[in-house]
């Protein structure tokens, strides 16, 4: 039986699609009056252009330049983030894990895709996939291998895996010459991978200094 | 329950992929999928936990197949349909039936903003003792319930200790099934690795779950 013959005769109850899918059930929904076409381009809006990880990479970035902050980010996160406007739907609730020359934090969830979206926005699809949320907890030292990192068997590897309504912030390492840099270059600098802890924070050739 | 969503310290899952510059969203339709989820929530028919358990529920086969976002419509489909929103004929003709009544959409686009903002934090003040401290020993139960939990398998039956209370929240085994938030103390509990992976796990790693005070027994 060919696919076409499939398709024409419809044996499947459903639109096998995805996109025909949520198109039919988007239409049912407003068409009931259950959902409003309007809050759903804004609620899109929200996480494509407002909420993403620059919102982390700033407190990260004034973490670094201002001691008083980083701790007040390290006892009472969800209150520090809050002075930069950050917090609310999924960072409700949060902490900030500091990583250090001797310790090392990487955050996962193995139960289902958690994560902190006010700082980071929505997860990318390799933190919700089955071999990140597999392994991280078995094997952290080789999943930061794949990602780059080769930690030195001396350093603590600290995996939080997030099982309940808290949601975790890495706070990279500074790096080493970047003294010079401002606030917002520092910012530029510290990328999605760093703040979840499959990555360092690097300083590109052209600005390292001497 | 022991489902294929528990996969902390499964082997053999396939090998990480990654994508440089990732989008949001890799289609229309799940940027579409992800804003009715948000907005049917504001319905009110449902919770967080109830909604995990629906995906928790995709039969494990499916689950492995299916994209994030095609769990994400599975889940809302089964929501809406277990919840009266809709009925399965509906859902299968895209067109409400005729006894079919319209409502007024909870959430309007003025709304997502300061929504956003304020989230709907699961931490609720009420005075509830806690059974642990900071610095105890405990163990994980050895407990399989055949329902909605946060207690992955890697960590049942394993000893840890308490690293800090993070205060009394509502507890999902029970709010996922409408059976009250029955709230409770909520920890991080830091488990070696070694305790949960023998020998070939580095002496100096560990592993911190967060875990409600019913998923613990004193040592």
């Amino acid at each position: 039986m060919s696919n076409k013959h499939d398709h024409e005769h419809g044996h499947q109850a459903l639109p096998s699609d995805p996109a025909l899918r949520v198109k039919a059930l988007e239409s049912l929904l407003v068409e009931k009056g259950l959902v409003d076409p309007a809050a759903l381009d804004a609620l899109i809006d929200t996480y494509e252009n407002k909420v993403g990880p620059r919102n982390g990479a700033r407190v990260v970035a004034k973490a670094w330049i201002d001691p008083e902050y980083k701790q007040r980010l390290l006892t009472n996160a969800s209150a520090a983030l809050a002075e930069l406007g950050y917090g609310g739907r999924q960072g409700e609730d949060m902490l900030v894990l500091e990583n250090t020359p001797k310790v090392h934090n990487l955050v996962v969830c193995t139960l289902c895709s958690c994560y902190p979206w006010p700082v980071l926005g929505l997860p990318p699809v390799w933190y919700k996939s089955a071999p990140y949320r597999s392994r991280a907890v078995i094997d952290p030292r080789g999943v930061l291998r794949e990602f780059g990192l080769d930690l030195a068997e001396d350093v603590e590897v600290r995996v939080w895996d997030s099982t309940a309504e808290l949601r975790y912030l890495v706070l990279p390492e500074r790096p080493v010459g970047s003294e010079g840099l401002n606030e917002d270059e520092l910012s530029a600098l510290v990328t999605r991978n760093a703040m979840i802890g499959v990555a360092k924070v690097a300083l590109p050739k052209h600005s390292e200094r001497a | 329950m022991n489902g294929i969503h528990d996969m902390g310290g499964m082997q053999g899952l396939g090998s990480l992929e990654y994508e440089e510059d990732e989008p949001v969203f890799h289609a229309r339709w799940e940027a579409r999928a992800f804003a009715i989820s948000l907005a049917a929530g504001a319905l009110r028919k449902w919770n967080i936990d109830a909604g995990r358990h629906q995906i928790e529920l995709i039969p494990a086969a499916d689950y492995l197949r299916m994209s994030y976002y095609e769990k994400w419509m599975e889940r809302l489909i089964r929501l809406l349909v277990k919840s009266g929103v809709v009925t399965p004929a509906e859902v299968e003709s895209g067109k409400p039936d005729s006894t079919s009544t319209k409502s007024t959409p909870p959430l309007t686009a003025d709304m997502v903003a300061p929504g956003t903002a304020r989230g709907g934090s699961a931490r609720r003040n009420v005075q509830v003792a806690p059974r642990f401290r900071a610095g105890q020993q405990v163990r994980a139960r050895n407990v399989h319930p055949s329902g909605h939990t946060r207690l992955p398998r890697y960590a049942r039956g394993k000893t840890g200790t308490i690293q800090r209370d993070h205060g009394v929240f509502v507890f999902p085994d029970t709010n996922a099934q409408f059976l009250g938030e029955a709230p409770q103390h909520v920890y991080s509990v830091r488990f070696e690795a070694r305790d949960l992976w023998g020998e070939q796990a580095s002496p100096r790693d560990s592993v911190f779950i967060d875990m409600w005070d019913n998923y613990l027994e004193p040592i």
